[in-house]
């Protein structure tokens, strides 16, 4: 295999598909608590694939519950990359970054956190287009080592990865070569889901669906378990088999401070709280941050430890702007 | 019949975000990026494009956006209710990969005089003065959507002979260099400022002054811009905004009622 030399972790599509085949995969409940899940699925030096993106669907309790029980030496991937990683890296437990895009939106201005350990070379940071980063996931989940695209051709991207061009075996064309990427684990925050972890998306599901089929082992933390017979009413919204599933963490408002789809609105005052703490006290603010979230015994406190009615209001906003 | 705004204190970036709203055509697909491309898109919509189809990286198509209600993130409920469908991520930028979308709408950080854009760093790629954000799908927008309109502050800073890096691509060192970099299609087609309108002169592919904004000469375009600027031989100029679509604009953005 010749993508040994790429200097990224991945492009290990074969040796993924070999270590699925020789796994056990019974068709038992798998609900457990965050801290079971982490505990049996995250290992130090990681490869972590981030459901949901940018502020949408971040699986923001079995994130913290890392941040509790403490990893080292993760890669933290997701394609557009909220203020989430710059916890792990400001805590020292996360050493790389693949993205294409870090912040929090329009108008918050600069992750601070990520501009200071990457202007001073401290981690090492992997800039991908969008689709480049969907098409290694697409490459994994699809079980092949690169896919062609014109993506990142001609850029400075294509070139500091060491992409390589792959040419087209009927038209002579040349075209990007994605490596795939098999996330070691990947952590998705869904709608509904079965004991067994069949799992629905409600809007959009970005890439979800591929980081799934890719990675090699799938913890999903749900707003709501349900019945198998309620999969059964609407199973094209089903985007995750449960035979891929490893762990089912039943957690209602599960990616809050972020948004979740039809269920509540992101909370800006929390991203405000956290910006704040940056600009006042740079990284160390970040583990500030980090350590009054992880000071709550599990997400469920965190919740508790926020006013109701705001909680409430973040519910009723997004159930109110749903289509009647 | 245009007639110059009466209202009060028309900023610099409404004169801009209007300048390219009136270049989306009814009936046209656009991938539209969060802030001044999706209000220019908004804008067209109510005007001269009702049927034009908004796209976002989101996975939304035919997105439906509320006055005073635009989203922050192409990722969030706002930028999704009421679209006509949603589909992954990915997907969405396989749709402009098989060739669907007629315009990429896109912001810079830098832009160079072959249309390159930086959105990643400034300085040393190894050791960064500034990290920014990131392409987004900014690479992907400008390597396969059929054309891409650039949208940005007209600023020396901005405007760089060679950017600090090659974000997404635009005619790279110029001439032909773009197709035999294997991007065979779109690439960047207009520029759009609070100063002027600018293209890409056809052989060399480097920016070329085409129209002033109202009130602007050709001399404080030069002054704004970080490279010599080829100037068109017949530099026309832009017809005013009107108080209609300022009013349009304010209210998309929330900043009034009218």
């Amino acid at each position: 295999m010749t993508t040994a030399t790429l200097p990224f972790p991945g492009a290990d599509t074969l040796d993924a598909r070999l270590e699925l085949e020789g796994r056990r995969r019974p068709r038992e409940p798998k609900t457990m608590t965050a801290e079971e899940a982490i505990a049996g699925f995250v290992r130090d030096g990681d490869v972590v694939a981030v459901g949901g993106t940018n502020h949408a669907r971040t699986p923001m309790a079995l994130l913290v519950e890392i941040l509790r029980q403490r990893r080292t030496g993760l890669a933290m991937s997701r394609p557009l990359t909220c203020y989430e990683a710059e916890l792990f890296i400001a805590t020292g437990m996360a050493d790389r970054v693949v993205t294409s895009w870090v912040g929090i939106g329009h108008g918050w201005g600069l992750a601070q956190v990520l501009r200071e350990y990457v202007e001073t070379g401290r981690i090492d940071y992997q800039e991908w287009s969008h689709l480049g980063l969907g098409l290694r996931y697409r490459a994994g989940a699809m079980g092949v080592p690169f896919l062609p695209t014109y993506s990142m051709l001609g850029s400075d991207l294509g070139r500091r990865l060491q992409l390589v061009e792959a040419t087209c075996p009927y038209t002579g064309q040349e075209l990007t070569a994605v490596p795939s990427l098999n996330p070691d684990v990947a952590l998705i925050h869904v709608q509904r889901a079965d004991v067994y972890g069949n799992a629905q998306i409600d809007g959009y599901e970005l890439m979800d669906g591929d980081v799934a089929r890719a990675a090699r082992r799938l913890v999903i933390s749900t707003e709501e378990l349900v019945d198998t017979d309620i999969l059964r009413r609407d199973p094209a919204r089903t985007v995750i088999p449960g035979f891929l599933v490893d762990a089912v963490v039943v957690q209602p408002m599960g990616a809050y401070p972020h948004e979740c789809y039809g269920h509540y609105l992101a909370d800006e005052e929390a991203f405000t709280h956290y910006m704040e703490r940056v600009r006042d006290h740079g990284s160390e603010g970040a583990r500030e941050y980090a350590a009054e979230l992880v000071a709550h015994a599990d997400h469920d406190a965190f919740l508790a430890s926020v006013a109701p009615e705001r909680l409430a209001a973040l519910r009723k906003d997004a159930e109110g702007m749903m289509p009647q | 019949m245009t007639t110059v705004s009466t209202l009060a204190e028309v900023r610099p970036d409404e004169v801009m975000t209007i300048a390219a709203s009136r270049l989306l055509e009814d009936g046209k697909v656009m991938f539209a990026g969060i802030g001044q491309p999706l209000v220019a898109a908004a804008l067209a919509r109510r005007r001269q494009a009702p049927n034009l189809t908004v796209v976002l990286e989101g996975g939304m198509v035919g997105i439906h956006l509320l006055p005073g209600e635009l989203p922050a993130s192409t990722n969030e409920m706002r930028a999704a209710v009421g679209a006509e469908m949603l589909t992954s991520a990915t997907d969405i930028f396989l749709l402009a990969q098989r060739g669907c979308f007629d315009y990429g709408f896109l912001g810079v950080a830098q832009v160079d005089a072959y249309g390159n854009v930086n959105t990643s760093l400034i300085g040393d790629p190894d050791r960064p003065k500034v990290r920014l954000p990131g392409p987004g799908g900014a690479n992907d927008i400008i390597s396969m959507c059929n054309e891409t309109v650039i949208v940005t502050n007209h600023e020396p800073r901005r405007f760089v002979e060679r950017v600090d890096w090659i974000t997404s691509p635009g005619h790279l060192t110029g001439g032909d260099s773009r197709q035999r970099s294997g991007l065979l299609h779109g690439g960047p087609s207009w520029v759009v400022t609070d100063l002027a309108l600018l293209d890409f002169e056809e052989e060399s592919r480097r920016m070329r002054l085409r129209a002033l904004q109202p009130g602007v000469t050709v001399e404080q375009v030069r002054r704004a811009t970080g490279f010599e600027l080829l100037v068109a031989d017949e530099v026309s100029t832009l017809d005013p905004v009107t108080d209609d679509e300022v009013r349009l604009l304010r209210r998309l953005n929330g900043e009034s009622d009218d």
